[in-house]
């Protein structure tokens, strides 16, 4: 009898919650009992509330049993785990969880499915084929492809990524440089990492099509110091696809080079900052460089540089296997194809849904979501990170596209989304963010370097009631030079959440208008 | 700002070149600038000053102040955004408004922060009437503060400590807007990455090093911080004492031969403060910390301030009026010429004085002794390079400008260590080199050129002292060899014989790499690389300094070099050429002034009728055809019976010649020695007759820096002694019998201009025109004279090579003296120090010490700090010992700047073949742990305290007279 195939993830998700020890107690009892099992370390699915996902592979498909904890597997052994027996953890077959099966999952189609460092494995599910068309085309093509797939920065930003590719390919030097930005720092956002821990190759595919899209020949992969096991994983990656002839000085024998390092993030925020990033990796303290020059232009070491966030690189194989247009077709608006978003704070089934653009936050807050974990009416939504613009309830019907989003003032950015219900204090949360800006300001602009510890004096006297009249037209003034005036993102997007918790909900500062808006 | 403070313009970005220009449109102007202009240098073109704190034209673009931010529109008409106006480039088409409501209050709300966290005390604060922020305060139209400030606003560094270790500046971070701009003027300006920021966010603040006091830092104290600090931060310590000045006059550095081009400070007849002046040409607004600060011996207590005599050297002082004084001494003069002969008189003039000083003491010589027995202090620093240049090119000076140094792709230094001797210049090197240009350092040390920050030289060619020519044949032989020889630039510009003579020769295999690895101790394959870095260029630039000319083979060395420049066809043009890095402020005008026996001014030999006869006329007199005594043959002369008299300007001779006991008997076998100074320097304690001499902040005149830059030395104060040196020389002459009466020294500007060819175009007026001018500068060059020499053909007509067959230097490694002592100079001391030892420049360096390789040491048991004896055939002094990886072993060294050191006595008489420069790079000298001072030491020390009890006396005797 052949050995059975259970999937127990190694995502860090998986991992914070005892997968470990989940699949040492399979290995364990299965021993025991005499049992032939085969335990992959599998990338997660995403379902984090199911986490540890153990997954039992069946005559019908992947079997669904979590959060299995190692005192369960006794039990769910008895019970015919290996099987795929029925069991109170059990929930059927994994593609038919309604959470997974409503998903749109272009990138993230290997994700959970893959023992992560298989090249077989990525190779049997769909790997390498855009890679191997990428090879096909001359460099424009390539750069026409992503340009007609639509596909914009998932960093953030939204930038046209292939208009970022032209301008470097176009750019005359004798050295390029392609740079992902993995630096993710967002709060409630896990999607470069998952994708770094779980599908590997996929990144690095990416990077390589862009390589050879741009004629860079180097790559840096900038991963956020945070994330240990990102950074082994990637490396283990990195030389196995180097072994494997997709990367080094001959890409698949095409006589192209391509090679990629790891570098580990400096442990600032202000370092996913794509320019204080460059700083970083050129051994440099992390400041922001006024632009311009475009890195596009100048970027890396002073030379042309491609510089995409992880999903962004992630999703050019798929668009050059299955064509633009195919990735066209997914979302709405400008906003073309599919973002990974994130679901985390107080929210009963956080994890990874990846969708076309166009559904709506309250979608993904019930339909996906389930509501609050507390069980409490949602108050507040910071979509879009730390900077990004706490949505009130009369927003969540608006469709998640990125021009839709900028109408009222708000961010999709890299699609992270947490949930405040309704105890949040909306000052306080005002205040976090000026106190977060303080924390990782760069120091360079003086709107960011002054204004946010200023701005959490400020909140404070509005708090206390400390002229509290005249403390929120200053509030309000503090917001509109830093928005104006700083030199990035970290000092002209802190306003974001600052103004729109004081905007929807005055009642936490203390102030009862709307009419106050006016100053 | 004050108003006086506020002539220059500040552009706020750096200018750009380009081929191509931009049109643009601000505040309704038309502007045409070139690509890659900063919007913010476009508005000072359509007279608009944005304001701005973080942005200076010295240095590149920031963006962080945001107080610059102008709106730009869109096509439709709509604000395109806030950009800052010194980080956007210029576009074609853009239309830029500087002033809207929208930037007002932007602008406002910006400054509103700064003030916010800073100290409230501008009518105490030192910077007060110039102060960047004080003034943007102003501009933005700041009337209150809503947050509060310092305390009352929350978080602040108003009370944050000063660091004062600095003597010169202090350091005061509660006045710190975080701005970078002496961050970066530490790294762009000088080079030297001594200063961070630390911290992040609003803890941000200055750091020099790893929060160290600037003093344990690796700071230089260049001044490049404190000049671009826009506030009170970073300040002069002068200033805090005295306040912001009220007048500045442009003059000229009076340290290295940089020549950098000052702004000094004034209240009254008060030095506030020297500023590196922006349009001088050979700085272009840096400076280094000798004549940014060290500038205070100019008022020092130990000025001479009253001319003396005595008879003898072991009597007393006697201050007397400057008549008697003159009187005496040209009295002495004649009873000594009547005695002995015309010829048994002469004088040295001084490379630290003007050329109108040392134009008027050649005179001097040669018209009121009626001889040719003038030399100077070039004698023993560059006077090979006179020679060898001369020779092969045509004339002796350097061939390029120092911002030519911007076209270098590579860059090779000999024998010279620019970050210490020529610190200015080494900065506009090392921003070349931080851009890419390649280095090969040819020298026995590892100077700070080799590896630095961001600087790492390609090829270190650590070779054995002595073994230069050695090297620079092995170089040659490389490219004649390996076909790098520039065959068409030799073919038309070089002299072919002598070309192919040399050829043939360098070509020869015991002139290979090889053949000299032995000699040299430098690994062939290395040589090999670095001579075909050179040849390939496309454009490489020679730096030499005294390591190449105070050689027993220096005048060879030179010619050694210039054979290689012209080889590779690296003359003519910008970005290349043959560059020696004169040591003094003026050794260039001394040397083209006729200061030589042999030479009248414009290196015209003594013995071409048709020039002498020139000067004849003019002068009046009869001018011997014969060459006169240069300074080592007048010793020999003085020992000898047949030269008693000596008027000496300006020189240390008995500290700064080698084998200090050899001069000093000659010395003491003189009659009359008068020597003019601003101290009692070590030849002044051998002196019958003391003239108070003048500092350059007390008298007009013109130094010739070492790109043959002329450039004005203005007089800010009066002479403290009364006269200017130039007015000391006028009376001895007259005194002596022969009339001069300059009034001014514009008027024996004149005269050099009338009488010298290379000078014709050269007058007070153009200088002060144009700032500066270059010679040659006459009829046939451009206005402001030539800036590079040799363009289209060299000065000789065809450039002639010459066989540079290597010989050993009889200064040989015995078992006797079985290392090689090597000296040279330290940044913070000049010298012999006479100027620096009396400024607080002595907190960096208070005593010379001799460096050693470990090896060396541990053989002999020294430990860092012993005192070592260093004994050469010459003599022995003894200094602490300084163990150092710059040091090869077999190699030692040490600097000249203590007089008390004798680091001459240890120098011997071995001199350079063609021009007696003496061989101070190369002593054979034994080295040992000692427990007590050389005997020559004990004896300079008892020497030396008579000699200063004889000058107290002297005071004291005319505190007397007045008394009765």
């Amino acid at each position: 009898m052949s050995a059975v195939l259970i999937y127990v993830p190694r995502d860090s998700a998986a991992l914070a919650v005892g997968a470990d020890e989940v699949a040492a107690a399979l290995a364990e009892q299965c021993a025991q009992r005499g049992l032939a099992v085969d335990i992959v370390r599998n990338g997660s699915r995403g379902l984090f509330w199911l986490e540890p996902l153990v997954e039992v592979q069946t005559p019908t498909g992947r079997v669904a049993y979590g959060p299995v904890a190692p005192e369960d597997v006794p039990g769910l052994l008895d019970a015919g785990l290996l099987q795929g027996a029925t069991h109170a953890l059990g929930h059927g077959l994994t593609e038919e969880i309604p959470y997974l099966a409503q998903q749109e999952r272009l990138t993230f189609a290997r994700m959970g499915v893959t023992d992560p460092l298989s090249l077989s494995d990525y190779a049997a599910h769909g790997g390498w084929a855009g890679l191997q068309r990428a090879l096909t085309l001359d460099p424009m093509a390539v750069v026409q492809d992503v340009l007609d797939s639509g596909l914009r920065g998932r960093g953030g930003a939204a930038f046209p990524a292939g208009i970022k590719w032209r301008t470097v390919l176009q750019a005359q030097a004798a050295q390029k440089y392609v740079v992902c930005n993995a630096d993710e720092g967002d709060s409630g956002t896990f999607s470069d990492r998952m994708t770094m821990e779980g599908d590997p190759y996929m990144l690095i595919e990416g990077m390589v099509i862009a390589g050879l899209a741009v004629g860079a020949t180097q790559g840096y992969v900038y991963i956020r110091s945070e994330y240990p096991h990102a950074i082994a994983v990637m490396q283990e990656a990195i030389a196995r696809a180097q072994a494997a002839g997709y990367l080094g000085d001959s890409v698949c024998g095409s006589g192209r080079a391509f090679t990629l390092h790891v570098r580990k993030a400096a442990g600032a925020y202000v370092c996913g900052e794509e320019t204080a990033m460059l700083e970083s990796i050129e051994g440099k303290r992390g400041i922001v460089r006024a632009k311009p020059p475009l890195p596009a232009i100048e970027g890396l070491f002073g030379q042309p540089t491609v510089i995409n966030n992880v999903i962004t690189l992630a999703s050019v194989p798929l668009i050059l296997a299955r064509g633009a247009a195919f990735y066209r077709d997914y979302g709405m608006g400008r906003s073309r194809g599919t973002l990974p978003f994130q679901l985390a704070g107080n929210i009963l089934h956080g994890g990874l849904v990846e969708k076309a653009f166009g559904l709506t936050l309250r979608e993904l807050l019930f339909t996906f979501g389930g509501g609050s974990r507390s069980g409490r009416a949602i108050k507040a939504v910071q979509v879009g990170g730390p900077l990004g613009t706490y949505v009130p309830e009369s927003q969540w019907d608006v469709p998640l596209d990125y021009e839709a989003y900028a109408a009222f003032g708000a961010v999709v950015g890299h699609g992270g989304i947490v949930v405040h219900d309704d105890t949040a204090d909306m000052a306080q949360l005002a205040r976090y963010a000026m106190e977060f800006c303080a924390l990782e300001s760069c120091g360079k602009c003086t709107p960011c370097r002054i204004g946010s510890t200023r701005g959490v004096e400020v909140i404070d006297r509005i708090t206390q009631n400390e002229n509290r009249v005249q403390q929120v037209v200053l509030l309000r003034s503090l917001c509109d030079t830093m928005l104006n005036g700083s030199l990035c993102a970290m000092g002209s997007m802190t306003p974001y959440p600052v103004l729109s918790a004081l905007n929807h909900y005055p009642a936490d500062f203390g102030i009862a208008a709307p009419t106050e808006q006016a100053a | 700002m004050l108003k006086h403070l506020k002539l220059e313009i500040d552009h706020g970005t750096p200018a750009r070149v380009s081929a191509e220009t931009v049109t643009l449109n601000i505040d309704g102007k038309a502007v045409h600038v070139p690509k890659g202009t900063s919007l913010m240098r476009a508005a000072v073109d359509a007279g608009v000053q944005v304001p701005k704190l973080c942005a200076t034209d010295s240095l590149e673009p920031f963006g962080s102040c945001r107080l610059c931010l102008v709106e730009i529109e869109g096509p439709n008409g709509k604000v395109r955004g806030y950009p800052a106006s010194c980080t956007t480039p210029c576009e074609n088409g853009m239309v830029v408004h500087t002033q809207t409501p929208k930037l007002q209050e932007l602008r406002k709300g910006v400054m509103e922060l700064y003030i916010s966290d800073h100290p409230l005390d501008c009518l105490t604060c030192s910077a007060n009437g110039n102060c960047e922020l004080q003034d943007m305060a102003g501009v933005t139209g700041l009337r209150n503060v809503r947050y509060g400030v310092g305390d009352a606003a929350g978080a602040n560094h108003c009370s944050s400590k000063k660091d004062e270790s600095n003597p010169y500046f202090t350091y005061d971070p509660s006045k710190c807007i975080v701005c970078n701009r002496c961050v970066r003027a530490c790294e762009e300006t000088q080079g030297t990455f001594a200063l961070t920021i630390s911290g992040r966010g609003f803890e941000s603040r200055v750091s020099p090093g790893q929060d160290q006091p600037f003093m344990d830092s690796e700071c230089v104290s260049c001044g490049a911080c404190v000049e671009a600090c826009p506030t009170a931060t970073l300040q002069e310590k002068t200033v805090i004492e005295l306040g912001q000045p009220e007048h500045s006059v442009i003059t000229t550095c009076a340290y290295c031969g940089v020549g950098c081009g000052f702004k000094a400070e004034m209240k009254g007849n008060t030095v506030v403060r020297m500023v590196p002046w922006k349009d001088g040409k050979a700085n272009e607004g840096h400076s280094c910390v000798k004549g940014r600060f060290a500038w205070g011996y100019a008022t020092h207590p130990d000025r001479i301030t009253k001319p003396m005599i005595r008879s003898k050297i072991t009597d007393p002082w006697r201050e007397v009026s400057w008549d008697e004084a003159i009187g005496h001494a040209a009295s002495e003069f004649k009873r000594i010429q009547a005695k002995y002969g015309r010829d048994s008189v002469g004088g040295i003039s001084s490379s630290r004085c003007t050329n109108e000083e040392v134009y008027l003491v050649q005179k001097l010589v040669r018209a009121a002794f009626g001889t040719n027995n003038i030399d100077t202090c070039a004698r023993v620093c560059h006077s090979p390079t006179g020679y060898g240049m001369g020779q092969t090119f045509g004339t002796s000076a350097g061939t390029q400008t120092f911002k030519s140094v911007e076209h270098a792709d590579v860059i090779v230094v000999i024998g010279a260590n620019p970050t210490d001797a020529h610190p200015v210049f080494a900065s506009r090197m090392k921003r070349r080199l931080r851009e890419g240009a390649k280095l090969v350092v040819v020298d026995p040390r590892r100077i700070e050129l080799v590896s630095s920050p961001h600087i790492q030289a390609q090829h270190h060619l650590a070779l054995k002292p002595g073994t230069n020519v050695a090297m620079v044949t092995a170089l040659a032989h490389v490219v004649v060899t390996e076909g790098l020889v520039h065959e068409a630039y030799v073919a038309e510009r070089c002299d072919t014989k002598s070309f192919n003579e040399w050829r043939a020769f360098v070509a020869k295999p015991e002139n290979s790499p090889e053949a000299f690895e032995e000699v040299t101790g430098v690994p062939a394959a290395e040589v090999r690389a670095a001579a075909r870095l050179y040849a390939a260029g496309p454009n490489s630039a020679i730096y030499y300094g005294l390591g190449v000319t105070e050689h027993a083979q220096g005048s060879t060395m030179v010619i050694g070099i210039a054979n290689l420049a012209m080889a590779c066809g690296m003359v003519g043009r910008e970005g290349v050429g043959v560059n020696p890095l004169r040591g003094q402020n003026n050794v260039q005008g001394s040397c083209d002034m006729g200061s030589f026996p042999h030479e009248l001014p414009g290196y015209r030999h003594i013995s071409d009728t048709t020039v002498r006869s020139e000067f004849e006329a003019a002068w009046g007199v009869h001018i011997s055809p014969e060459p006169g005594l240069r300074i080592p043959n007048m010793f020999d002369a003085a020992l000898g019976g047949s030269f008693k008299g000596l008027y000496c300007q300006g020189e240390d001779i008995v500290q700064s010649d080698p084998d200090t006991q050899h001069v000093a008997a000659a010395l003491e076998a003189m009659e009359c020695i008068v020597v003019q100074d601003i101290f009692l320097n070590e030849t002044a304690k051998y002196a019958h007759v003391l003239l108070p001499g003048s500092s350059f902040l007390e008298k007009d005149g013109t130094f010739t820096n070492a790109e043959r830059r002329i450039s004005r030395v203005t007089q800010v104060m009066p002479p403290l002694a009364g006269l200017g040196d130039w007015e000391v020389t006028q009376k001895l002459s007259v005194a002596l019998g022969y009339p001069m009466n300059y009034a001014h020294p514009e008027e024996i500007m004149r005269e050099i201009a009338a009488l010298t060819p290379t000078f014709r175009g050269v007058s007070y007026e153009k200088i002060e025109r144009l700032g500066s001018v270059q010679w040659p500068c006459n009829e046939s060059t451009e206005e402001a004279g030539t800036a590079i020499m040799h363009e289209q053909r060299f000065v000789r007509g065809k450039g002639r090579f010459f066989n540079t067959q290597y010989v050993p230097s009889l200064e040989k490694v015995t078992r006797m003296y079985p290392l090689l002592l090597t000296t040279g100079r330290i940044l913070s001391q000049y010298n012999v120090g006479a100027q620096t030892r009396r400024t607080p420049n002595n907190q960096w360096h208070d005593e010379d010490r001799l460096e050693l390789h470990a090896h060396d040491a541990q053989e002999r048991g020294i430990s860092d700090g012993d005192w070592v004896g260093i004994a050469s055939r010459a003599g022995q002094t003894v200094l602490r010992a300084v163990i150092s990886d710059r040091m090869q072993p077999g190699v030692v060294y040490t600097t000249f700047h203590f007089p008390e050191s004798g680091a001459n006595v240890i120098t011997t008489d071995s001199s350079d073949w063609a021009t007696n420069c003496p061989e101070y790079k190369v002593t054979a000298v034994q080295v040992s742990k000692v427990m007590q001072p050389s005997e020559w030491q004990k004896e300079y020390a008892s020497f030396n305290k008579q000699q200063l009890e004889f000058l107290a006396q002297a005071g004291q005797q005319a505190v007397e007279a007045s008394g009765k």
